[in-house]
């Protein structure tokens, strides 16, 4: 889309000046939005800043590594319990957020080990599995999940009179910026390169010199820790934990938000990720149809706007950018 | 010991259930590499339309021939309405995968509408209650019209594919479809009819479950993704395979329910899937990956 004339251009992550400007007003508009709008919405924005960290997690897995993962349930449980019972033993929150996201990425090197051999549907089935696993160990063990209650976390209490939801917004706001700040340099870096390269074709990938374990492997371990510290931040937000979050229907819903926002593409996964919190959002009052509603888009996305909303808002940009030439 | 047998045996009639469903599974992906994650929604879609005819109180055999008709429509409905028009702008692999995940998320959607989330009965006419003592082991009328059920289909598969001129058809498409085409296979209906037959295979796999289960829009969602664990622990190319990985499933789940744990039966089977892909990758009839760059 854009010309690149040197290498310190390419790393820029914002090239045209008017970009910066639009950016910098939906910055603002972001920044006073607890302070506008009433406090469901700001509840549901915040539900979103955490989501997309894990979307974009599962992107550079699914969308720039190009493994096939229905696992995401299984991390996002095992980072958010990780964190419940850390905070139970009163460990602050950013260790336990670490740890949160620590404990899913060394199961994601576990997962990853098959990814090793297997492909395409095969490695599918065995992520599944492991999603399935964790779920239903979580279900049978009292110990784990914290019992028929479920588990309790303290939530953080604001500074300064803040009201919960706006700090709570701050809070995962600040976070959701740096994760995906650190996305866009993972995949400026050589870390991200060989991700692509792996996905367009492993083999030549590795004939050209790169380390086809360790990447792919790497892979899984990044996207697992961004799964992780989703489910520890949800914890945190929610305040209590029970197994039955974490069904497969969860991993399905972060499927499709990587889908709809557009495989390989960071703007697309906080898009993803804001449309599946909205439409059941919007949808509330016929539960029933968001599966279908999810299911149409889905349909609707791949053939007609195979990159996803991100490719259809790239198009809409360029249209901009050249009128009133086509 | 006789544990063992009645383990044996009560595992074999629910790896049937689970082969019906691999083999549907296995005869799309053989024909158009495509896993159909849409294969569990379209049986309860199926089940949910012959539970909707018991209501009318039509005779049973008419209500079975029609929800079978009505699975196999609704797949070669989505072939044609969706996946072709997806080819047709050349959709690649993984994006054909993801549009049947689509059409089980609206199909899931639509029978908790219409349907309803409340669990209900099914009525059926072979009993889980009636049950035959041989030797030691005590079987139920539907466990044995279940297995009977599951080798009936395995040996009219075995004939319609190997021995008919549409099996040669259905062998060919999916070894190389240009040549196929050059031949003068007419491909796009054969693969139509793969899909509605695989949509059958479910539908009968479904209506059969149902009666042990309650009827939710949810019953399928465990099976389907055992039979789907079937289908790749035998290979996802090999119909044996299918067949093969759903007795193996079903028998080693039920060992393990009676001898491990009841809790834990489903988290074992699929980490045997996971011991043996890593062992084999390819499954076990699987034919072997060769690569080029």
């Amino acid at each position: 889309m854009d010309l690149i004339e040197s290498y310190k251009e390419e790393l820029q992550l914002i090239r045209k000046p008017w970009t910066r400007l639009w950016v910098g007003a939906f910055m603002v508009c972001l920044l006073l939005l607890p302070w506008i709008a009433p406090e469901h919405i700001t509840y549901i924005v915040t539900i979103i800043f955490i989501y997309s960290i894990g979307v974009q997690g599962q992107n550079l897995l699914i969308g720039y590594t190009g493994q096939i993962s229905f696992g995401q349930a299984g991390f996002l449980a095992i980072g958010a319990f990780t964190f419940g019972h850390l905070s139970q033993w009163g460990i602050p929150w950013p260790l336990g957020i670490l740890a949160a996201g620590l404990a899913a990425g060394i199961f994601g090197v576990l997962v990853g080990f098959p990814s090793l051999r297997l492909k395409g549907p095969y490695l599918a089935i065995v992520t599944m599995g492991f999603g399935i696993a964790v779920y239903q160990i979580f279900v049978n063990s009292e110990m784990l999940s914290g019992g028929r209650m479920g588990l309790m976390i303290n939530k953080l209490s604001p500074p300064f009179d803040m009201p919960d939801v706006t700090f709570n917004y701050y809070f995962n706001f600040l976070i959701a910026l740096g994760f995906t700040l650190l996305s866009y340099n993972i995949i400026s870096s050589y870390m991200g390169r060989a991700f692509i390269a792996i996905r367009d074709n492993d083999i030549a990938a590795e004939v050209i010199g790169v380390n086809l374990t360790r990447y792919k492997l790497l892979s899984f371990a990044v996207s697992s820790f961004y799964t992780g510290v989703q489910g520890g931040l949800f914890g945190l937000l929610v305040g209590y934990l029970e197994p039955n979050m974490f069904t497969f229907m969860e991993s399905i819903t972060l499927f499709v938000a990587v889908i709809i926002g557009g495989l390989a593409s960071i703007e697309g996964s906080i898009m993803g990720a804001a449309f599946v919190i909205l439409v059941p959002q919007l949808f509330s009052e016929f539960k029933e149809m968001v599966p279908v509603v999810f299911g149409v888009t889905i349909l609707l996305v791949l053939i007609f706007e195979p990159l996803g909303l991100n490719g259809r808002w790239i198009k809409i940009r360029l249209y901009f950018r050249n009128w009133p030439f086509r | 010991m006789s544990n063992f047998m009645q383990y044996l045996v009560s595992g074999l009639s629910t790896g049937s259930i689970y082969a019906l469903v691999a083999l549907g599974l296995a005869l799309i992906y053989r024909s158009t590499r495509i896993l159909n994650f849409a294969h569990g929604d379209i049986t309860t879609a199926g089940t949910f339309f012959a539970f909707m005819l018991i209501g009318l109180e039509l005779p049973f055999a008419v209500t079975f021939a029609l929800a079978l008709l009505f699975g196999a429509g609704l797949a070669m409905a989505f072939y044609f309405c969706v996946l072709i028009p997806a080819q047709r702008r050349d959709a690649n692999q993984l994006s054909q995968i993801i549009l049947t995940l689509g059409l089980g998320l609206i199909l899931q959607g639509l029978v908790a509408y219409f349907g309803g989330t409340e669990p209900q009965s099914f009525p059926f006419p072979l009993s889980d209650i009636t049950t035959y003592t041989f030797g030691t082991v005590i079987i139920s009328q539907l466990s044995l019209g279940t297995i009977g059920v599951g080798l009936l289909v395995c040996v009219l598969l075995y004939l319609l594919v190997q021995k008919t001129r549409l099996g040669l058809a259905m062998r060919g498409t999916s070894e190389n479809l240009p040549a196929a085409q050059t031949m003068g296979i007419p491909t796009r209906q054969i693969l139509a009819l793969s899909w509605g037959l695989a949509a059958m295979l479910g539908v009968l796999a479904g209506i059969f479950l149902a009666p042990t289960f309650l009827l939710d829009p949810f019953f399928m969602l465990e099976p389907f993704l055992k039979g789907f664990a079937a289908a790749i622990l035998g290979g996802l190319n090999s119909l044996p395979g299918a067949i093969v990985g759903g007795v193996v499933i079903g028998v080693s789940e039920s060992l393990a329910g009676g001898y491990i744990s009841v809790a834990f039966k489903n988290t074992l089977a699929f980490l045997i899937i996971i011991l043996v892909l890593l062992v084999r990758p390819e499954g076990l009839l699987g034919k072997e990956f060769i690569e080029r760059v």
